[in-house]
């Protein structure tokens, strides 16, 4: 079996996305945490599936903060005939909405596979991107990816990370959009060397302003309170079967079959029991 | 017959090593070009030779005498046999002073036989070990062949038929001692080290070393800064041909004597490392091959005969084997022992700095923790990824005066990353009740301040280092003040030595920088502090490396000890040859592992003295010394003992009367 497979795994194309990122504690630009790791996974595939090429894609303005900040990426490419002296700059100005110009250009591209980070450093920050490309695209979407596996027929196996270290294998048939968060690898270091050397293939968009973005005002985040997880327990054994249990899930309901309005009344239900809305 | 078998002999043998000496030039010059003055450089050789080489030879009498008689018996001895026999000039007087350079040599050379009897394990054996007897025959065969021109001999004992068998014979000497001195000289025998030898003392990397006549003070232990804005020039050493041409021929003049690997910490913790074997496998990836001859020591933990590499082929390979592995240049914490050590005047710790800075800044390969702390230093101009903002946080209670305030003042206090660390904080607390005690006009940079760039340089990343220093530089060009003054031997070290090459055309960035120490015994001396006897145990001084190899600084830390009324009980290794505590160099963030850890070395040092109490001068042997289990003895820095023994100065030694209730009053709140 085992040749077998090793025949039939092929490269494929894999775009990978990445932003801006800014560091919790002094706020300067830098690769973001997520999206380095998304661009590790692709490292990864490429050493493993021979024939992966790997393009990197960001919208956004071309300043000398971002371009810093982006060479991060570049740099963590150190071996030679890695596709990654290069990435591409949709350039657009700050404050335009990333995703039309990202749609618009993978739609073009056509990569088989397009890893991205769950959610931005900067900016909203909301975790949509990866959703709206995807229903754009109209690709599937996998989140919280851990591992890809392989590529066999157009049909890619991920090993999805779900809490508790639990992880769920799935295959997915290619194009298909993944995200990463901090089950993936850690990216390794970024080199100097190499992230001076490269190079922006700098594209331009027809820029749209992010409507929404444009009414929101922006304020400095608050820490918000955490629910404390009270283990009334005797020993270290029941304490350490409460840390390690799955959740149980106690109290929730499955709801199957529903229409949405029964669906957002459950919903409305429960943020109103858990004091989440008052 | 001798006669004319002699001139033949002696000038094949000369042309075998002009032969040889130009191609072992072209070896060297595989290496990148760095500028020297050439005749500048040849003319200083013997003074160099003279002076400073023998300086480090004469630490060990035995052998700088044993040297000394060799060495110049030889030189004089060649010379004059050249004119002698290979001219045939034959005059008496001559042939005297021949004799007696061959004496000299020969003497010499049964010194050095007595010393290759049971030779320490720090020497390399193989060829080196014939090494003796072929300075015997050389010397002997010049003897003999001399006697008959003096008269010392009948003229016809090598004539006849036994005479023929005799002059054979002695030719047959005669001929491995000139195999030996001058063909093996340039071909790559043991003698190799006096050839290349005498020409890196011409033209080494760092002539600012050297003594002058005029009394230079001969230190010169910043590293070299990159050229980062050329953007062709290499990052550092990939392979042996990306060292200059110089340092080259540095590590071929090794002599493989192992001074540097009887005192380099982590070859005695076992850690892959070891100078000497360092420096042969750059003169095997130079001439390429394996390393397979070599006959010394090994890297701990590593046997020889498994690396091997060429001119332009990757020191650290990428995968699998080549000339040296990653974790050997890991090893190093860059305490310079090897460098003091060194009687070649080889720089160990720019070849390995180089070679990091290759694997740093093109390959991103600085393990373990090293890439989270150059990313933090990225980030937030710390190592430990504190909040630049908290840098003065320990110090919210003292109201110290900023630098931003008061634009002017007599001492800037650098505070150094201790200044997030709990341990040093102390020490700072300590120092500042002193400064304040003695009335100093100092200020802090407080927010304004970074790291110096130490462990980011140390690790090879230049391109952080120099980003930190230069923001740095710009922030300290604000102000003026007279000196900079830190507890942190190694912000002493970069500021110093290492910021000056870095400052702009109209920045001046060469600062006076001075260790507390040295700051507190200039204040103890102009009469500004005293100190009530000393009531503790034994107390022995831990020279940190950063402080005394580095920078020179020996006596002051002792004169404060001294004021103290402390006598210092010395370890076996200290001063100059002060052992490392393992803290240099980023060592304690690539962690590579050992047998032992050096810390523990070190703290076992201090116990040999049976001191109570280890007085430090650095933030780095604070920690490391500090964190020794069931140690035997307290870790202190000199600043906490001075805050400690402080009392009020005698009214009648105040220089100002009416300011004494004010500084009484500073000394109080400043409690620790």
């Amino acid at each position: 079996m085992q040749p077998d497979r090793q025949q039939q795994q092929q490269g494929i194309d894999v775009a990978v996305l990445v932003s801006i990122g800014r560091h919790p504690t002094t706020g300067r630009p830098r690769r973001a945490e997520q999206d380095a790791r998304g661009l590790e996974l692709a490292l990864a595939m490429e050493a493993e599936l021979p024939g992966t090429r790997i393009s990197m894609l960001h919208a956004g303005p071309q300043d000398d903060d971002s371009e810093a900040a982006l060479r991060g990426y570049l740099g963590m490419s150190t071996g030679a005939g890695m596709g990654l002296e290069s990435m591409t700059l949709l350039e657009q100005p700050e404050g335009s909405d990333a995703i039309p110009a990202l749609a618009a250009h993978l739609a073009n591209a056509a990569p088989q596979l397009v890893i991205t980070g769950a959610r931005a450093e900067r900016g909203e920050g909301s975790g949509l991107l990866p959703y709206a490309l995807a229903e754009r695209l109209g690709w599937p979407l996998v989140n919280g990816l851990a591992a890809v596996e392989s590529v066999e027929n157009g049909v890619v196996t991920l090993l999805q990370a779900l809490p508790r270290g639990q992880r769920r294998r799935l295959q997915v048939r290619l194009p298909a959009i993944i995200s990463v968060d901090e089950a993936a690898p850690a990216a390794r270091q970024s080199a100097f060397g190499p992230a001076r050397r490269a190079t922006f293939a700098i594209t331009p968009t027809t820029p749209k302003a992010d409507s929404e973005l444009a009414q929101w005002q922006l304020a400095p985040a608050r820490k918000r309170p955490k629910r404390l997880k009270i283990v009334k327990s005797a020993s270290a054994r029941d304490r350490f079967k409460a840390a390690a249990a799955k959740s149980e899930g106690k109290g929730g309901q499955v709801l199957t079959d529903v229409t949405a309005e029964q669906g957002a009344e459950a919903i409305y239900k429960l943020v109103k029991e858990e004091d989440v809305l008052r | 017959m001798l006669e004319t078998l002699l001139p033949i002999l002696i000038f094949t043998a000369l042309a075998l090593a002009a032969i040889g000496a130009v191609r072992r030039m072209r070896l060297w010059r595989q290496g990148r070009p760095s500028p020297v003055s050439f005749f500048k450089g040849l003319a200083a050789v013997p003074r160099r030779y003279l002076v400073d080489l023998h300086h480090v030879v004469g630490r060990d009498k035995m052998i700088s005498n044993t040297h000394v008689a060799t060495a110049g018996g030889f030189v004089a001895a060649a010379v004059l046999m050249i004119v002698v026999h290979g001219l045939g000039i034959t005059n008496p007087l001559l042939g005297g002073l021949l004799l007696l350079a061959s004496t000299s040599m020969f003497i010499g050379s049964l010194f050095v036989a007595r010393r290759r009897l049971n030779p320490p394990a720090r020497l390399s054996k193989g060829p080196w070990m014939r090494l003796p007897k072929s300075l015997m025959a050389f010397s002997l065969g010049v003897f003999l062949i001399t006697l008959p021109m003096v008269g010392l001999l009948p003229e016809g004992l090598l004539e006849g038929n036994g005479g023929w068998l005799l002059a054979l014979v002695l030719a047959g000497v005669v001929a491995w001692g000139l195999g030996e001195m001058f063909f093996g000289m340039t071909w790559g025998g043991p003698m190799k080290h006096a050839f290349a030898g005498a020409l890196h003392l011409a033209f080494h990397r760092r002539a600012e070393r050297f003594s002058t006549k005029n009394g230079g003070v001969g230190r010169s232990t910043g590293l070299k800064a990159l050229d980062l804005e050329d953007e062709a020039a290499p990052l550092g050493v990939e392979k042996p041909a990306d060292f200059t041409w110089n340092q080259l021929l540095g590590f071929d003049a090794c002599v493989q004597c192992g001074r540097c690997e009887a005192v380099c910490p982590a070859f005695a913790a076992g850690q892959p490392l070891n100078p000497k074997k360092l420096i042969q496998d750059m003169v095997v990836g130079m001439a390429g091959g394996s390393d397979a001859a070599y006959a010394g020591s090994p890297y701990p933990g590593k046997p020889v005969g498994e690396h091997a590499g060429t001119p332009h082929g990757p020191i650290v390979a990428l995968e699998g084997k080549s000339l040296v592995d990653a974790d050997t240049l890991w090893s190093c914490t860059t305490c310079r022992a090897c460098v003091e050590e060194c009687p070649m005047m080889i720089e160990h710790v720019d070849a390995i700095v180089d070679m990091r800075r290759h694997l740093t800044l093109e390959r991103g390969k600085t393990p373990n923790k090293g890439a989270e702390v150059l990313d933090n230093l990225i980030a937030t101009d710390n190592p430990g990824g504190f909040d630049p903002g908290s840098r003065l946080n320990w110090a919210a209670d003292l109201d110290l005066p900023l630098m931003a305030d008061l634009k002017q003042v007599d001492v800037l206090l650098w505070l150094g990353d201790g200044a997030f660390d709990m341990r040093n904080q102390r020490t700072l607390r300590a120092l500042i009740k002193v400064l304040k005690a003695a009335e100093v006009d100092f200020a802090v940079l407080g927010n304004e301040e970074r790291d110096s760039g130490d462990v980011a340089r140390r690790l090879g990343d230049e391109a952080t280092f120099q980003s930190l220093a230069k923001r740095n530089i710009a922030t300290l060009s604000q102000y003026q003040f007279l000196q900079i003054v830190t507890c942190d031997p190694h912000s002493f070290h970069v500021l110093g030595n290492e910021y000056g090459e870095l400052g702009g055309p109209d920045v001046n960035a060469n600062y006076k920088v001075r260790h507390h120490s040295t700051f507190i015994a200039e204040l103890f001396e102009a009469g500004r502090l005293s100190f009530a006897p000393w009531k503790g145990g034994s107390v022995t001084y831990h020279d940190p490396c950063y402080l005394g190899r580095y920078n020179g600084e020996f006596e002051a830390p002792r004169n404060v000890l001294k004021a103290l009324g402390i006598e210092v009980k010395e370890m076996e290794r200290s001063g100059f040859r002060s052992r490392c505590c393992g803290g240099g160099g980023g060592a304690p963030i690539t962690d590579i592992p050992g047998k032992q850890r050096i810390p523990d070395m070190r703290m076992n040092d201090v116990k040999e003295t049976g001191a109570e109490l280890v007085a430090v001068g650095c933030p780095q042997c604070t920690a490391m010394l500090e964190g020794v289990v069931d140690a035997s003895a307290e870790v202190r820095d000199i600043a906490e003992l001075v805050a400690d023994a402080l009392v009020e100065r005698p009214a009648a030694d105040a220089p100002d009367a009416s300011r004494r209730p004010a500084a009484n009053a500073t000394a109080e709140e400043v409690t620790v």
